[in-house]
């Protein structure tokens, strides 16, 4: 299976470079499919609003009452109708999209195990939140849906009388209906309540998209409501079945498929889906790594690792001895071991003369000391003509494989972890150029590693690369796992710049190292 | 490499080319293809019930014994069993069986209704259609019958159903 999910994540990862080249990643929907969902949420919940307060909900009125706004009020009830419908559609769209996303980015186990159960039972909230508003139109479309989802559920032991009894001829009342609209209602709410309960384990969570796709998406829902209308079938008749319905299968493929089965068959497969869902988290997968640790006498309480932990990992607390103060600490079941963190600590500068390097938040399995001294002794064992190191990210294209005589490579666990003062060290110990990379914008393992080191390297962020760092000696080449070519060739690009830049042209001070023994 | 500036011509065009083709993926799939639930010429037979048999045994008087045995504000002479007869139900159309089966009572002491719903895609046209039920286990032949010559349009639905108040079995 786990090649089958490579081969469908190098083929997504195309894709979603290919649209990177228009949109940009920010606005690109490939990379922000939960957003786009939230997105379409807003609009239907906003749209059916107005839905829920012009519309007569009496069995015999709302019929002729949706009628009345798809036509007579088409300019605002209309249109609000077919948004509501659209954006419906578009949510069950994103929603299975992004559902396929996170799974081929393998982002279903370990600590991310909390998001991923919590997000199926919102399939099925969407699904029946979908469905009952279309039992609300009361066509026929609406009757068919309702009696063969009753029919479904009569499968289930649970009704004393058979739900599909409340369709037939004379049962129907207003009370029912007004249930529907009830449920219709509390439903969504209740979607409202899982999604929040979805998104808790991580912080910033991206439910709004950037302004361009909210409004492209917008822009493009508005087009389709005016292009093609939604329209009712005709009102509801139990005594016939509709010879040709214009069924909507994002929501209502359901049904012929259990009249092509049987409603047994449908349990079958709705069951086992959500059940194979749910048992992902427990296939075998690759052990976590140690989390991080907070080193208290070298922690200032300055709060950056507590802002840029992309899961709310670290909380920040009273300090026990220095009143006034704060110490990290990591909360040990939400960390995903990425070691941002310690990357965002301005403790992790190289620059510091201790021997034995120790900062503020650290991981253990890659400690900033062991970074330093390793990046020290690749960089004085060069001897290219044109030295250069290297920062790679284990998630994105191998950085390993363009090691060589005269390029260091450091593998990080995510880019994200690289103080970007070990650029400049890099560069005043000796390197000609430093090379970052890691996972594109919005591909990266652990949400920010990416967008967070770009921001450090650009001094848009803190800990910030001093400004004071010559621009033709850096450069930031984004390449996911499987774009090891390109990798290569912007080292290859990189190497040449390089070259054509004088000895001492644009380059810092050398620096050497006075380590005193003594920590902090 | 694309200039990635909104003002870039190509970028509009690209993105309104993207655009539109996620809005036609919407609009196809949102009615279409069409979906015929039930062939041509054919019609719909439903048979739902929720009707409560008859119990599975006579009242019968308490004896005097018996009744000392009670509590006094439990002294009720006439006793019934709880348990009801489960509806057996056989339907013909035009003499040949279209479905026979048994509803039990609900319940834990099975003294609730019998509930049934099945549905049969018949050719439409005129039919012989025949119920016979059993509500009664201390009968042996069906007790509730109804026979009747009915012409079903295509796509139409009747329903069989059972009401005491109904007069028994009666179509819909």
């Amino acid at each position: 299976m786990d090649s089958i999910r490579q081969g469908g994540l190098a083929l997504l990862q195309r894709i979603e470079r290919f649209f990177d080249a228009f949109f940009g990643a920010a606005g690109n929907p490939w990379r922000h499919l939960g957003a786009l969902g939230f997105h379409f949420l807003w609009i239907a919940l906003a749209t059916g609003i107005y839905l829920f307060i012009v519309l007569d909900t009496g069995i015999e009125d709302v019929h002729t009452s949706i009628e009345y706004y798809t036509h007579e009020q088409w300019w605002l009830g209309g249109i609000l109708r077919s948004l509501h419908r659209y954006s419906a559609d578009g949510l069950v769209l994103v929603m299975l999209l992004h559902l396929l996303r996170e799974f081929l980015y393998g982002r279903f186990h370990s600590f991310r195990w909390y998001s991923w159960i919590t997000g199926v039972p919102t399939i099925w909230l969407v699904y029946a939140s979908g469905i009952g508003g279309y039992w609300l139109v009361w066509d026929q479309l609406g009757l068919f849906s309702a009696v063969a989802s009753a029919e479904w559920f009569d499968w289930l032991p649970i009704f004393s009388t058979p739900a599909t009894r409340n369709f037939l001829p004379g049962v129907l009342t207003d009370r029912f209906f007004s249930l529907l609209v009830f449920l219709h209602i509390g439903i969504p709410l209740t979607l409202m309540l899982a999604l929040w309960v979805h998104i808790q384990r991580i912080s910033q969570a991206d439910v709004f998209p950037s302004r361009a796709l909210a409004l492209g998406t917008f822009v493009m829902l508005l087009v389709l409501a005016f292009v093609k209308p939604t329209v009712s079938h005709g009102k509801a008749d139990l005594s016939v079945v509709p010879e040709v319905l214009h069924i909507d299968w994002y929501y209502l493929f359901i049904h012929p498929l259990m009249y092509l089965t049987s409603p047994a068959g449908l349990w079958l497969v709705a069951g086992g889906a959500t059940l194979l869902l749910l048992a992902l988290p427990l296939l075998p997968h690759r052990k976590q790594e140690p989390i991080a640790v907070v080193n208290p006498p070298n922690c200032n309480g300055c709060r950056r690792c507590f802002v840029d932990c992309p899961y709310g990992a670290i909380a920040m607390l009273p300090h026990p001895d220095k009143p006034g103060h704060e110490l990290a600490r990591v909360l040990p079941d939400l960390c995903a071991s990425c070691g941002i963190c310690a990357g965002a600590c301005p403790s992790s500068t190289p620059f510091r003369s201790v021997e034995q390097l120790v900062t503020g938040i650290d991981m253990p399995q890659q400690p900033i000391g062991a970074l330093r001294q390793d990046m020290e002794r690749r960089i004085a064992a060069l001897t290219g003509p044109v030295k250069i190191a290297v920062f790679g990210c284990e998630c994105a294209a191998g950085a390993g494989a363009v090691e060589d005589q005269g390029t260091a490579v450091m593998n990080l666990m995510c880019t994200g972890l690289l103080p970007p003062s070990f650029v400049e060290y890099a560069l005043r110990g000796g390197a000609d150029g430093v090379l970052v990379t890691g996972c594109r914008e919005g591909s990266c393992a652990y949400r920010f590693g990416t967008q967070w080191t770009e921001q450090r390297l650009a001094g848009k962020r803190e800990p910030h690369l001093r400004p004071g760092v010559p621009a033709e000696r850096l450069r930031i080449a984004w390449a996911d796992r499987h774009e090891m070519s390109d990798l290569k060739a912007a080292l290859d690009d990189f190497r040449e710049n390089l070259k054509n830049l004088d000895a001492d042209e644009k380059r810092l001070r050398p620096y050497t190292p006075r380590r005193t023994v003594k920590n902090g | 490499m694309v200039s990635k500036s909104p003002t870039n011509p190509l970028v509009i065009a690209a993105q309104a080319l993207f655009y539109g083709l996620f809005a036609v993926i919407i609009a196809i799939f949102s009615t279409w293809p069409e979906y015929a639930h039930l062939e041509e010429d054919r019609s719909l037979i439903k048979l739902s019930f929720s009707y409560h048999g008859e119990p599975v045994g006579e009242c019968r008087e308490r004896s005097p014994e018996e009744l000392a045995k009670l509590a006094p504000n439990m002294r009720v002479a006439k006793v019934c069993p709880r348990e009801r007869s489960p509806i057996r139900v056989r339907i013909d159309l035009d003499g040949q069986p279209l479905f026979e089966g048994s509803a039990p009572p609900a319940g834990l002491s099975k003294d609730g209704a019998s509930t049934l719903y099945r549905r049969f895609e018949v050719p439409a046209g005129e039919h012989l259609v025949s119920v016979k039920m059993n509500d009664n286990v201390r009968i042996a032949d069906f007790n509730l019958v109804r026979e009747e010559k009915v012409t079903l349009k295509p796509a139409q639905i009747m329903v069989i159903d059972v009401r005491k108040d109904q007069g028994g079995i009666f179509f819909e």
